[in-house]
């Protein structure tokens, strides 16, 4: 087994409408960065995970993200492996 | 009507609910959300509050509280099941209810009173109201913004499921009546056999003229009269 570092990304869904992210369009644009067409915000989730290997982990957080850390109604989810911790392996 | 009142940690309207049961003549009791078991009660309600800090998205972990499961058997076996505001919110995400609640579209806590129009009079939790009443009810919440996909809107617009709307005071559905950009206006929902309800607003905290309203009384008076014709 070893320990491997994720980051699972949870994205509003297209086309909901993402207050967040039009209250920072807002202040992009009043700070003088007018080419900005949209903004959504998301949110970064960092998980260290012990698993067989790299898919493993991967599957892993995609079963945490449909179990609980992303909604189906209104949230995509993406995981990417960013690594392994070195010295965690046993 | 004995009725299971179920905390949370983070839960605040709580009392608010055990008050309103007693003050029909119901029979409330707190159940941990960490206890299990909801047989012999008449109905189950979720109180309204900030189940873990709202923390990743509000109602989400108190969802996953071993109590919850026993709430989700309890509603497939057809018994009563209210939700208001955080509890609305976790029904949701326990998908006893469709679709989800996100942040206000006007990007502020909201709490006030608001008018809201009763949709349907013929639920278990309406009974007493008329329909078409308009009600003056508090709201107070950050993420109360009503998303379901088109097919379930209609679905739920078919099938007669949205029990309340918000409304300006001459029960009008208006954008500026609209305190969180909720789709079509929706404040409260059912679920399709009917013994599943959330809202936004608290019912709870409209019990008596002093406090403003008593607007909420009958959802609770609604729920100990069709008891009672079953029996209980």
């Amino acid at each position: 087994m070893s320990q491997y570092q994720l980051e699972i990304r949870v994205k509003p869904r297209p086309g909901l409408l993402n207050p967040e992210g039009k209250a920072i369009h807002h202040a992009l644009n009043s700070l003088g960065w007018t080419g900005v067409a949209d903004v959504r915000v998301g949110k970064a989730i960092y998980v260290e995970i012990e698993a067989a290997n790299g898919d493993a982990a991967v599957e892993a957080a995609e079963a945490m993200c449909r179990k609980i850390l992303a909604n189906p109604v209104t949230e995509d989810f993406e995981v990417s492996l960013l690594g392994e911790m070195e010295g965690a392996a046993s | 009507m004995k009725v299971a009142v179920v905390t949370f940690p983070g839960s605040n309207c709580d009392y608010d609910l055990y008050k309103a049961i007693q003050q029909v003549g119901g029979h409330p009791t707190f159940v941990w959300h960490r206890e299990r078991g909801l047989e012999g009660y008449d109905a189950v309600m979720l109180p309204g509050g900030f189940s873990y800090g709202d923390y990743l998205r509000a109602g989400a972990i108190a969802r996953m509280s071993p109590v919850m499961e026993d709430v989700v058997a309890y509603a497939r076996k057809g018994g009563l099941v209210f939700g208001v505001c955080n509890g609305f919110q976790i029904l949701c995400e326990a998908a006893l209810l469709p679709g989800a609640l996100v942040k206000n579209a006007t990007l502020r806590f909201e709490s006030r009173d608001v008018f809201l129009r009763v949709e349907h009079a013929d639920t278990t939790f309406t009974a007493e109201y008329q329909a078409g009443q308009v009600l003056r009810v508090p709201i107070a919440h950050g993420e109360g913004n009503y998303e379901a996909d088109e097919d379930t809107l209609e679905r739920l617009e078919s099938e007669g499921r949205v029990v309340f709307r918000y409304v300006d005071s001459g029960g009008s559905v208006t954008d500026d009546a609209n305190p969180n950009g909720s789709w079509h206006n929706i404040a409260g929902i059912r679920n399709e056999q009917g013994n599943v309800l959330g809202m936004m607003p608290h019912p709870e905290r409209a019990m008596e003229p002093l406090l403003g309203s008593s607007d909420g009384l009958p959802l609770f008076t609604s729920l100990v009269k069709s008891l009672a014709a079953t029996g209980v």
